[in-house]
């Protein structure tokens, strides 16, 4: 064999390791055939929007159910109840300066109605797709409107009560399946707020990142779960994580949109 | 040489591609092994630092009337009997108790499969083993052990687990119970470094709907033990022999709940409508606000919250 043979077939080989490593690692992973963690493109080779990779249909009616903290949720809290809540200093004092009289003066009642506290309260959600990217969440508790966005969120110069929100699907792991995605949201740019109708405070630098999963269950039913993660700088010690549970009812039959009370 | 060269690449790769069928590969699932420190806000009126809940607070829980029955003639004493005092809860526990959990997989040394996940960190109930072998339930007959008996699978990477055989427990922590008919369904679903566990308790006997409770959890660096503390019977001032109880009618703390804050005896008493938005409409107009909430004299510890009360996940 002359020299210029043998350096070729050493190439070769080394191609051939590359080639069979290479296809080691993709049979062998379990994310093969899964979609894995690749980017999902449709037929036209455009990359598939939010909702076509959807790794869930989150749309439809929902009914929080409330089992846990009832008293200061189902019900509005007495002034000073703090309890479950990581509040600083600084948002003791605010709360502790409440004045439920002054609340209803307002022309804003709905300070106890933002992301931070809206899932946990008792309502119903109506979630829809506002377009191929947006996710939409409308509650009948307040009568307010959610907008998730997937990618670039449209650029807003003011605060709002409900904030700016960018949503993704995340993998519970970097090799993931798409089916075991679930959606993660994140908030910021709100306007100040209540955690509870007794005044506890969350302010301008607050942030929630929220994680919703959805679960089959028996005869076909659902149930959402969301949890919550507020950190705030300023009024809250370290994150307040609350879960907050959810059923999918058939129909919106029972959808009772309210005005934001400040006492109710 | 290069034919010695082709032969080990075909034969590296084939046997890999076989071990991993064999599951020799990456185990199923996730890691959720680690001390995940409790983040008692969702149900921080059941847990520490607050008090127990007050003996009749059944709000929320979707009672039968005969579950109803059990939980008003229950003493929230009987947890001090001598003979009950180092007693477990079932592994109901996990959701309603105070505690962490510690999370650690058990292996199958030949190849590596995670035969089971052992869940413990509190003394109040014992560790007890998720099955993941694909074992099928005992009899319906079978003795039910302290630990119950769960198996788990996974999907979509949330691990999803069904308990049965446990003994008579709790539905919250004033002893509102459960039955030994009662089953769980667990879902362990992890978002990086924060695990959320949401439950769906049944029992034909107390509930006339499943009963969902979920608790979250961080991972935290300093281990949770994962032993059961030593449990020594001591003096909490019920005599041997005596089981606490209340006769029909005569439980004293029917209206404790509305004294201290305003919420109508009908709520109190729970039932699935309590657990649903609508129902406020039935109570609007009996609920009063109750008195600002002083943490002094006469106040229960714990009752409002304060800065420090919660401390940080290490």
């Amino acid at each position: 064999m002359g020299p210029v043979l043998r350096v070729l077939i050493r190439a070769l080989s080394s191609w051939a390791i590359l080639v069979a490593v290479g296809a080691f690692w993709t049979i062998g992973s379990p994310a093969y055939g899964q979609g894995g963690a690749q980017v999902p493109v449709q037929g036209n080779n455009t990359p598939a929007t939010a909702r076509a990779t959807a790794p869930f249909d989150p749309t439809g009616y929902w009914v929080s159910v409330i089992t846990q903290n009832w008293r200061l949720r189902m019900v509005p809290p007495r002034k000073g109840d703090y309890l479950g809540i990581p509040i600083s200093v600084a948002g003791k004092k605010v709360a502790d300066q409440w004045d439920l009289a002054r609340d209803e003066a307002s022309n804003d009642r709905c300070a106890s109605y933002g992301p931070p506290t809206i899932m946990n309260q008792p309502t119903r959600l109506h979630i829809s797709w506002q377009d191929d990217s947006t996710l939409r969440i409308d509650t009948d508790y307040g009568t307010q409107t959610r907008v998730f966005s997937f990618g670039q969120p449209p650029i807003q110069r003011k605060r709002t009560r409900q904030g700016t929100s960018v949503a993704v699907w995340e993998a519970r792991r970097g090799r993931g399946a798409m089916t075991a995605r679930y959606l993660t949201v994140t908030t910021a740019n709100m306007l100040p707020g209540y955690l509870r109708k007794n005044g506890v405070p969350y302010g301008e630098q607050a942030t929630l990142t929220e994680y919703f999963d959805i679960f089959s269950e028996p005869q076909g039913a659902m149930i959402m779960v969301v949890t919550a993660v507020l950190t705030d700088p300023v009024y809250l010690e370290h994150p307040y994580i609350v879960a907050s549970q959810f059923k999918k009812e058939a129909d919106g039959s029972k959808w009772d949109p309210t005005a934001c009370s400040a006492r109710w | 040489m290069w034919r010695v060269t082709g032969i080990a690449i075909v034969t590296f790769a084939l046997t890999s591609v076989s071990m991993r069928s064999q599951g020799l590969g990456v185990p199923e699932g996730l890691d959720l092994s680690g001390s995940w420190v409790a983040r008692n806000f969702t149900d921080a009126l059941g847990n520490p630092p607050a008090m127990e809940p007050t003996p009749v607070d059944f709000l929320g829980i979707p009672l039968s009337e005969a579950g109803r029955a059990a939980a008003l003639s229950t003493s929230p004493s009987q947890i001090s009997m001598p003979e009950r005092m180092c007693d477990f809860y079932p592994p109901t526990y996990i959701v309603l108790g105070p505690a962490g959990l510690k999370i650690w997989p058990e292996s199958e040394l030949r190849t590596g499969a995670t035969t089971a996940w052992i869940v413990s960190g509190w003394t109040a109930y014992a560790p007890f083993p998720i099955f993941m072998d694909g074992r099928p339930h005992p009899s319906k007959y079978a003795p039910h052990p302290k630990t119950g008996f769960t198996t788990g699978t996974w999907v979509d990477d949330v691990l999803t687990t069904s308990t049965t055989h446990m003994e008579v427990g709790i539905l919250r922590r004033n002893l509102a119970p459960s039955s030994d008919l009662a089953t769980m369904t667990t879902r362990f679903s992890r978002h990086g470094d924060t695990l959320t566990v949401t439950a769906r308790i049944d029992d034909p006997v107390n509930l006339t709907e499943p009963f969902y409770l979920t608790r979250t959890f961080v991972l935290g660096k300093t281990p949770l033990n994962p032993a059961s503390w030593p449990c020594t019977v001591g003096d909490e001032g019920v005599p041997k022999g005596v089981v606490p109880h209340y006769l029909p009618g005569q439980n004293p703390f029917l209206d404790e709940v509305t004294r201290l804050y305003g919420i109508p005896v009908e709520a109190v008493l729970g039932g699935s409508e309590t657990m649903y938005p609508e129902f406020r409409r039935k109570i609007r107009e009996k609920y009063v606000r109750p008195e600002p909430c002083v943490a002094k004299g006469g106040t229960r510890a714990g009752e409002c919250g304060r800065p420090g009360l919660y401390p940080p996940v290490n």
